[in-house]
């Protein structure tokens, strides 16, 4: 394929390949599906957030008419999990609930409401437990404990990780800055719950169509739990209403009701309640950050002490790497030249958190971004220049081993100053008017696969066929962000043909080569990678067939709009269908397969498999705020944001990815929250849920989404496709903290936590009147036994990528003037 | 997905027959007009009726007579309220009040009736069985305790109608038919301080009828406070109206908050203002005053002692936007419409 060909079908604004489906209402959920005798399945669930179950009888439930089946964990005896280091769960718990909302059993009958009622027929006798409700109780009360694996106590992870001597580096510092801040936790808010169909076909398989991210993780675990060779079952990954990462988890329903199907041998469904979604939940993690940061007086980094705590609710799900997340991302936006990070995740009684969009950096990113807003103020620098001055280069190595490619930071904050007016804005508006900025970067795809294999993350299929019809096969998972048009505008601009021409059958282990799934930001690199790899191949047999027929060379011939032709003479030709059956008639049947795997990290030390990525995002972000004096309250009436998404695949579509972004950003900046009520311990044991129902956890109206202005920067990547990086993910991160900061232009007050609600702006504004610190944020940071960090050298000092011994050093550098900031 | 419990379905043609439904069923038995209340509280076992008796069939609930004062019949739906004719110029607090109600497709659905007589909420009771199961219930359904204060020997939810203080402030009166015969209250006089036991309103008595007097020489405004703007049910209703001289002179006043307590609560914050003009302390005052009245509790959404602070505040738009302030600015801020 001729690299300097002109772009026909990828960066222009087209219509989705899924929007008539989506529009029309003929895109076909999970809980769309029905089929002949199908059976409905409802979850008994725990009332107490932590007990040992002593018995269940169920034999009332069993006997109500109407009921085929009841299961509880009795049925399930082995454990999964996403990750291999944390196979914590069970499809129904066996033993012990751990949170309210835990399942225990599960009734399957002739339809919900049947299965309800007999719910309530079951008879579980609980013995209850003391219960953890935040980590600090975790760490306080190390029994008793949640789970028998871990680090110590109701510890689950603990990790340091030190690129440099950064007491050294702090200590030689001109000015040293320590912040602390919270991050509340929060949910997915996808707006299709859960929903799953399970049926054994007439061939004896095994096929569950479900609400998944990533079917091929959820067919690895699916074998192991109900002990079943994978080639027996099938997983589709049914189009989702919205994922945002809270359909990444396997389930423990999807694992009920294959099982239930397999002993009735009749289709079986569920679907979650809003309120079961909040209890499966794997949501953002609420973290509490402590940050030291050395800075020379002109407004440049020296070294980095983050600290993170992590509530992880009570299991372990992708809690292993959203700990690595708190921190490895950090010196990807802004030269860094050491950095420490300590990261632990405590077990509580409430339900598992995981990854969100932004896996556990928008609570870091947040953290940083204020803090650097902080830094500027003191040190008398414009927030933007200072953070112009020191983005990280274009191919470059972090001080943690990372590999940056393209990088078009630079470019995304001028945009945003210039077309925000932040010159005449910053700093000048009248009190209560305020402006704000921040930045961000994201990973495009984890460069390693959550269990350990060396093949490839993605592999994509391609079949012609003698009509021109091309169909394309991928384990890519369609979650409303636009993969099956992201594969369908690649292999139809190597193809030299429209998407219209291109049927997508993608998501089904069935019959899709495997991709990860939907997570990471991987799905255009990675898909898009194979994808174009298995059209370029395909591209070729079709050319060199062609050429033979018009008489000249392969590499003059184009595929273009539809046609193949002679570059010489473009009427020298042929349709695209009947290019394909030329070269159907001299290679025989066409198809062609692609893949991709990852480049090799640098880093080498253990704990390096988490941060690199082929290639990484960047975004820019200003906001414009007014508060109300007299109330708190914030208005947000416009946002403007610049995204480095290498190169657009699609542009109409790129833009509303990037406001969705914002949306998601603008919700956990100001509203959204998942927390909890434990009444008062004399009087019960109760830790719920505060709010599980879409009335009363806020999310945004379409009345409150303020205007956004999207700039898309295109730097293209070599890594990637056409040069395409990610746009799903990295948009949300700058929102928060760009909100907080705007808001201390406008009103001088610091919040220092999310979500940020007039209460909390009120509160610091009487701080500020009294003349006292205007600040509401955490105040202490508990005592987290750490571990001795992994200490790395980083790449400017010699390192080699390899753990290594530090240098002894004196106790003096400790002696380090602290800023309060 | 959340499926209802079982309950027989009546649906008769007029008045007296639904009265008639209703005194021979009894308590069990509940009207339903829209839905938009009783329905998602039903799914979640918050009420059970034995039977619901519906009003849709009923003839003249959609009554609207508009001359001297108006008469809105109570199945109306909030949208048809809303497009009563002159209502947004001589009704103002009701057209911002009903205007502001749920969402557009829900006003659609739901009927003034069953605003006024919208069931209290509570963050402890406006939950699934299963989660209700999970704190032991509380004192509305199948429980003892009052989660929100423990020590409190009443129910302490929340009035949360939106055109209930608007149509308390606007001198709204109601009628109640039962097969015993019909009586004409004040809307006030409809609402009791408890949680529970919230109307006046017999069991088997039926609202029909809303009827506001002629309102000249009055104006009036209401001001809602709510995490987003659609939606969201009151944290906070502000409704105001004001009677006065040719010379600006305050003759009468009355100042209703929603949402602070298990009643739309009428202020005497009002007296204060009679007699003098709506200056800018006499606005300060009344604000005051009112604020001293609310009692929010931790039982919705937002910080309670916040939801108090800003009492006075709202006030004072409601009482700037009547004395003739251009309050559009702060309104487009806090609800992000110009109403």
């Amino acid at each position: 394929m001729n690299p300097n060909k002109k772009l026909e079908v990828v960066g222009h604004s087209r219509r989705r390949v899924d929007s008539r489906a989506k529009s029309t209402g003929q895109t076909r959920f999970a809980d769309d599906l029905s089929l002949p005798r199908m059976l409905h399945c409802k979850l008994l669930r725990s009332p107490h957030p932590h007990a040992i179950i002593e018995s269940i009888d169920f034999s009332r439930a069993a006997g109500y008419p109407g009921v085929h089946l009841v299961l509880t964990g009795k049925d399930f005896p082995i454990p999964f999990g996403i990750m291999p280091v944390a196979q914590d769960e069970y499809p129904l718990a066996p033993e012990r609930v751990r949170y309210v909302g835990d399942s225990v059993a599960a009734v399957i009958a002739r339809d919900e409401k049947t299965a309800e009622e007999a719910l309530l027929l079951i008879e579980v006798k609980y013995r209850l437990l003391p219960t953890i409700a935040s980590p600090e109780e975790g760490l306080a009360n190390p029994q008793p404990r949640i789970h028998d694996y871990g680090e110590q106590g109701n510890i689950h992870r603990n990790q340091s990780y030190e690129f440099g001597d950064v007491e050294e580096a702090l200590a030689n510092s001109d000015h040293v800055f320590e912040d602390l801040f919270f991050y509340e936790g929060d949910n997915h808010m996808a707006l299709e719950q859960q929903a799953s169909l399970a049926v054994v076909e007439g061939d004896g398989k095994l096929t569950l169509s479900t609400s998944t991210q990533d079917p091929h993780y959820l067919h690895r675990q699916l074998s192991q739990v109900l002990q079943m060779s994978a080639s027996q079952i099938r997983v589709i990954a049914v189009q989702n209403g919205g994922g945002f990462g809270g359909k990444c988890d396997p389930a423990g329903h999807e694992m009920v009701v294959s099982k239930a199907a397999l002993m009735l041998g009749r289709p079986v469904k569920i679907c979650l309640t809003r309120q079961e979604v909040f209890y499966q939940h794997r949501g953002r993690h609420p973290v509490l950050m402590k940050f030291r940061t050395g800075v020379t007086k002109d407004g440049k980094l020296t070294a980095m002490h983050l600290q993170t705590l992590l509530d992880g609710g009570a299991y372990g799900s992708h809690g292993p790497a959203s700990t690595f997340y708190t921190g490895v991302l950090t010196p990807v936006t802004y030269e860094l030249p050491r950095f420490k990070f300590d990261a632990c995740r405590v077990f509580t009684n409430k339900p598992a958190c995981g990854p969100k969009r932004g896996h556990g950096t928008p609570q870091p990113r947040f953290g940083q971004e204020v803090q650097l807003d902080k830094i500027a103020e003191k040190l008398g620098l414009d927030p933007a220049e200072m953070r112009l001055n020191m983005v990280t280069k274009a191919d470059s190595l972090t001080a943690s081993w990372l590999k940056i490619g393209s990088n078009g930071l630079a470019e995304c904050i001028r945009q945003v100053v210039e077309r925000s007016g932040w010159k005449d804005k910053h700093g000048k508006l009248p009190e209560g008017r305020g402006i704000g900025i921040a930045c961000s970067s994201y990973m495009c795809g984890a460069g390693v696969s959550i269990y350990w294999n060396k093949m490839p993350h993605s592999g994509v299929q391609l079949m012609l066929d003698r009509s021109g019809q091309v169909t394309v096969f991928c384990g890519a998972t369609e979650v409303g962000q636009g993969s099956d048009d992201v594969l369908a505008t690649i292999v139809a601009e190597v193809l030299g043909i429209s998407t219209s021409q291109i049927r997508c059958v993608t998501g089904d282990t069935g019959i899709t080569p495997i991709d990860l799934g939907s997570y990471s930001s991987r799905v255009t690199i990675m898909m898009g990678n194979a994808a174009m790899q298995a059209a370029g191949r395909v591209h070729d047999l079709i050319i060199a067939a062609v050429a033979e027929k018009l008489d000249t060379l392969p590499n003059s011939v184009v595929m273009s709009q539809g046609r193949v032709f002679a570059a010489e003479d473009p009427n020298k030709g042929m349709s695209f269908a009947e290019a394909v059956v030329v070269a159907a008639t001299k290679f025989g049947t066409l198809g062609t397969v692609g893949s991709y795997t990852p480049p090799k990290p640098p880093g080498k030390f253990k704990g390096s498999g988490v941060g690199p990525s082929p290639a990484y995002s960047f975004s820019a972000c200003v906001v414009e705020t007014e508060v109300d004096t007299a109330t708190g309250m914030i208005h947000i009436p416009k946002i403007w944001i610049a995204h480095d998404l290498g190169q657009a695949i699609n542009a109409v579509h790129a833009r509303g990815q990037v406001i969705g972004g914002i949306y998601m950003g603008l919700g956990e900046a100001l509203m959204e929250e998942q927390v909890f009520r434990r009444l008062p311990p004399k009087l019960s044991s109760a830790l719920v849920h505060k709010i599980p129902s879409m009335l009363e956890y806020k999310t945004l109206t379409s009345l409150d989404m303020p205007e956004v202005e999207v700039m898309l920067i295109e730097d293209p990547d070599p890594n990637c496709p056409f040069g395409a990086k990610e746009a799903g993910q990295g948009p949300l991160l700058p929102v928060m903290p760009a909100v907080a900061n705007a808001i201390w232009d406008a009103v001088g007050v610091r919040i220092d936590e999310v979500p940020i609600t007039p209460d909390k702006i009120l509160r610091a504004l009487e701080l500020k009147r009294a003349g006292k610190n205007p600040r509401v944020g955490p105040e202490r940071f508990p005592e987290v036994p750490y571990p001795d960090p992994v200490f790395v050298l980083p790449p400017g000092e010699g390192g080699d990528g390899n753990e290594s011994k530090k240098a002894e050093r004196s106790p003096a550098h400790r002696l380090v003037e602290v800023t309060a900031s | 997905m959340m499926r209802l419990p079982w309950f027989n379905y009546r649906a008769p043609r007029s008045v007296a027959e639904a009265a008639r439904i209703l005194a021979a069923e009894g308590p069990d038995a509940k009207l339903i007009a829209g839905g938009t209340d009783l329905l998602p509280n039903m799914k979640r076992r918050q009420q059970t009726p034995a039977t619901l008796v519906s009003l849709r069939q009923v003839d003249g609930l959609k009554r609207l007579v508009n001359g001297q004062g108006l008469t809105l019949g109570a199945g109306l739906t909030l949208s048809e309220v809303l497009a009563a004719s002159a209502l947004r110029d001589n009704y103002r607090a009701l057209w911002q009040a009903a205007s502001q109600v749920a969402s557009p497709q829900l006003r659609n659905m739901g009927t003034l009736g069953g605003n006024l007589c919208l069931d209290t909420r509570c963050l402890y009771y406006n939950q699934n069985e299963d989660w209700r199961r999970a704190i032991d219930f509380c004192m509305k359904r199948d429980g003892t305790t009052c989660w929100v204060a423990t020590g409190s020997k009443r129910c302490l939810a929340v009035s949360s109608s939106d055109t209930a203080p608007a149509l308390i402030a606007l001198g709204a009166k109601v009628r109640l038919m039962s097969a015993a015969g019909e009586r004409e209250v004040a809307l006030g006089d409809l609402y009791r301080n408890d949680g529970i036991d919230y109307l006046t309103r017999q069991p088997d008595e039926i609202l029909t009828e809303v009827a506001l007097p002629d309102q000249s020489g009055w104006k009036s405004a209401y001001w809602k406070l709510r995490r987003r703007s659609s939606f969201d049910f009151p944290l906070l209703g502000v409704a105001a109206a004001v009677r006065t001289a040719a010379d600006g002179t305050v003759e009468e006043a009355r100042i209703v908050l929603g949402a602070v307590s298990s009643r739309p609560l009428l202020t005497v914050a009002g007296a204060l203002l009679v007699g003098g003009q709506l200056t800018d302390e006499a606005i300060a005052a009344a604000g005051k005053k009112a604020a001293s009245a609310a009692k929010p509790m931790d039982n919705t959404d937002l910080d309670l002692y916040w939801r108090k602070d800003v009492v006075s505040t709202f006030v004072s738009y409601a009482l700037r936007e009547i004395r003739g302030d251009d309050m559009s600015a702060t309104r487009l801020r806090i609800t992000r419409q110009v109403l």
